[in-house]
């Protein structure tokens, strides 16, 4: 059974739900160039950011790598915002200036989309060390994938967490490719969790195509974090069934592989476990994926009406103005209003 | 006033600032139970306690992203590198996270944090710790540099970079921890603003441009150079980024000659920069090509005759003027 502050399950799926009917919409308008640069999509993996984010509380702190639309979505951001941010336009969550491995929502405590593999680990370490330090019970939410399980700044966050019992899971996505190079070819461990042993910190594996599974593990070490800040460790076992990125066919995997993960589908999964105890007819479930297929639609339109940011605010972002003196004024959230009086170097004409 | 050291001078200021913003805290290696590998901060953990002065493993890379983190979520951490040659391994935390966050989410997280330490050669330490970072971090967009030579500007500058909302690099001179100089009393608040440069003597016939480790060796050169009727202007940039340009502009346009005596080394150094720019704002009012002193282009040797051959001195400084006077 749920517990109390767990997030209600129906509309759990409906989040899954909108995250992949988005990101259907989203490579569709990669393939037709309205998007930029790199995009990676999370589809198939929906469960572990669904379940982590049903069991921990919205002011938890969240932070991921650069597989990061779902993450977002699933944190409140709106699909126009995301989709916005895709087309690099000024109404999207990062105003156009980070898109799509950097998306950022201050007010729905989504701390970014980091796409340097695992330099983010780090980041979540000095998140978890703020709430420590403020004596807060907030849990820092980590994840990346198991590319980054080889990377330094993993290892020492690891480490430093381990030491300062610094109250954050680290959530390992593990969909079994560092884009085309297998878990097999790259880690010395047979299992990925083991990673977080040599660190003290306790690990769990769980099935990241199940939701249920995911999100009972993180409640239950969520409970015991706000009690006793310490680390954590999940392996959540998953599958992309895109390629690493919109221009990889994934040649590397056997079709038979993708059709085995394909048949345990997140979403089909908890469709049916909800279908088979009452709580979600058939009829309920086509009302909320046509829902989802709505929103996903009115957000390409709406990214597409957007205005592009301002050429003028080239540099308003590169630094924060002004020299903090006010004690009273400390935990304010920073306002990056004005423009930056930084001058604009090179000979080319500035815009 | 009252005469300390430099290092004392930026003990007094994380002392001060570390009292003032409950969100402040020291973190890095040795800094607390050792007192600090240069002792710096002698005596904080003992006033402060350990959840302000924090002992680091050897892992710059993890402690400086978790110094990011922390100042994402509103502290405002001070980090120390034992050198910035060992900064090189939190590289990409110090250049990829730090200053792209602020334009990376649209304005969304400012990162205030302080990362500071000593930097620029030493003596005899060979090439892995003798690096002068500025050029390389002057080179980021987003990033904020000072390069304090006096224990007064170490102070005031220090006590500056905590609060400003932005990442700051503090560059303190490694062998000025013991230096000597005139400072405002403890119950006055010492605040120099990021971006002042100093005019330490005035002249007429030569700007000398310095900064750090090569303000003593220009105020050197410039009584030398009095002797032979030179009239040098020497000014200490304190910041190179941002740069007090009108202040340099308007030395030269004073002067009419210009060298650069900077501790990097040539090859896209800070001297590169300030040649450039001067020629574009100003080129009618120079008189001759402008000279720089710098650090030549080789890993450092540990042979100390190899050494001094490889720095900026006094002697290059004074060769250099009397090239274009």
């Amino acid at each position: 059974m749920p517990r109390p502050e767990q997030r209600d399950e129906v509309e759990m799926l409906a989040m899954m739900l909108l995250i992949r009917r988005f990101e259907e919409r989203a490579s569709q308008q990669y393939q037709a160039q309205k998007i930029g640069g790199f995009c990676h999509l999370y589809i198939g993996q929906e469960a572990v950011v669904a379940g982590a984010v049903a069991a921990a509380r919205p002011d938890d702190y969240l932070v991921t790598a650069y597989r990061d639309h779902a993450h977002a979505l699933a944190r409140g951001t709106s699909a126009d915002a995301c989709m916005a941010e895709l087309f690099g336009k000024a109404t999207g969550c990062s105003r156009g200036l980070g898109g799509s491995m950097h998306f950022f929502d201050k007010e729905n405590h989504m701390y970014g989309g980091h796409a340097i593999v695992g330099a983010h680990v780090p980041l979540a370490a000095g998140m978890a060390f703020a709430s420590k330090y403020r004596k807060e019970d907030r849990v820092t939410l980590c994840f990346f994938g198991d590319g980054a399980i080889n990377q330094g700044g993993f290892h020492e966050a690891l480490n430093l967490a381990g030491l300062f019992k610094l109250p954050v899971i680290f959530i390992c996505e593990n969909n079994f490719f560092a884009m085309g190079t297998s878990v097999k070819r790259s880690t010395s461990l047979e299992h990925v969790v083991d990673r977080a042993e040599g660190y003290d910190i306790p690990g769990e594996i769980v099935d990241g195509m199940n939701f249920r599974e995911v999100r009972d593990k993180l409640s239950e070490i969520i409970v015991s974090i706000r009690k006793d800040p310490h680390p954590a460790f999940v392996e959540a076992r998953t599958y992309r069934y895109r390629g690493h990125s919109m221009s990889d066919p994934a040649s590397y995997r056997t079709k038979e592989e993708l059709e085995k993960f394909r048949l345990d589908d997140p979403i089909t999964r908890l469709r049916a476990q909800l279908t088979r105890e009452g709580k979600l007819s058939n009829e309920q479930f086509g009302e909320i994926d046509k829902r989802a297929k709505e929103e996903a639609l009115a957000s390409v339109r709406f990214a597409e009406k957007s205005a592009q940011p301002p050429l003028e605010d080239l540099y308003k972002y590169t630094y924060l103005n002004g020299v903090e003196v006010d004690v009273s004024a400390r935990n304010s959230s920073p306002s990056a209003g004005t423009a930056g009086k930084q001058e604009r170097a090179g000979d080319t004409a500035a815009p | 006033m009252r005469e300390i050291t430099y290092r004392q001078a930026l003990n007094e200021a994380l002392a001060e600032e570390i009292e003032r913003d409950p969100n402040v805290f020291l973190m890095g290696e040795e800094v607390a139970e050792y007192n600090g590998a240069y002792k710096v901060s002698q005596g904080l953990l003992d006033r402060f306690g350990p959840t302000r002065i924090i002992d680091t493993p050897i892992s710059e890379n993890g402690f400086a992203g978790l110094g990011i983190g922390a100042a994402m979520v509103g502290l405002r951490p001070i980090v120390e590198f034992m050198t910035f040659s060992f900064s090189f391994v939190a590289f990409d935390q110090i250049v990829n996270n730090a200053p792209n966050m602020l334009t990376m989410s649209g304005g969304q997280f400012n990162v205030p944090i302080t990362f500071r330490g000593p930097n620029g050669p030493a003596h005899q330490l060979g090439a892995t710790h003798s690096h002068a970072t500025e050029c390389l971090y002057a080179n980021v967009p987003g990033l904020k540099i000072c390069t304090p030579a006096t224990p007064r500007d170490a102070k005031g500058l220090l006590k500056t970079a905590v609060r400003d909302n932005n990442p700051v690099l503090v560059l303190e001179c490694e062998l000025f921890y013991s230096h000597k100089g005139l400072v405002e009393p403890e119950d006055e608040e010492l605040l120099i603003p990021l971006g002042e440069a100093e005019t330490k003597r005035e002249g007429s016939d030569v700007t000398i441009i310095s900064y750090a480790q090569t303000v003593p060796m220009a105020l050197a050169a410039a009584e030398n150079l009095a002797e032979e009727k030179i009239n040098a202007e020497v000014i200490d940039l304190r910041s190179i980024k941002p740069l007090d340009w009108p202040r340099v502009f308007r030395s030269v346009t004073k002067t009419h000659r210009v060298v650069i005596a900077e501790q990097d080394r040539p090859f896209c150094g800070i001297g590169a920069e300030i040649a450039y720019r001067i020629q574009r704002e100003i080129f009618d009012e120079l008189d001759a090509p402008i000279m720089r002193v710098s650090q030549e282009d080789v890993p450092m040797p540990y042979n100390e005759r190899l050494e001094k051959a490889v720095l900026p001195n006094t002697e290059k400084i004074i060769a250099a003027v009397k090239k274009i006077c």
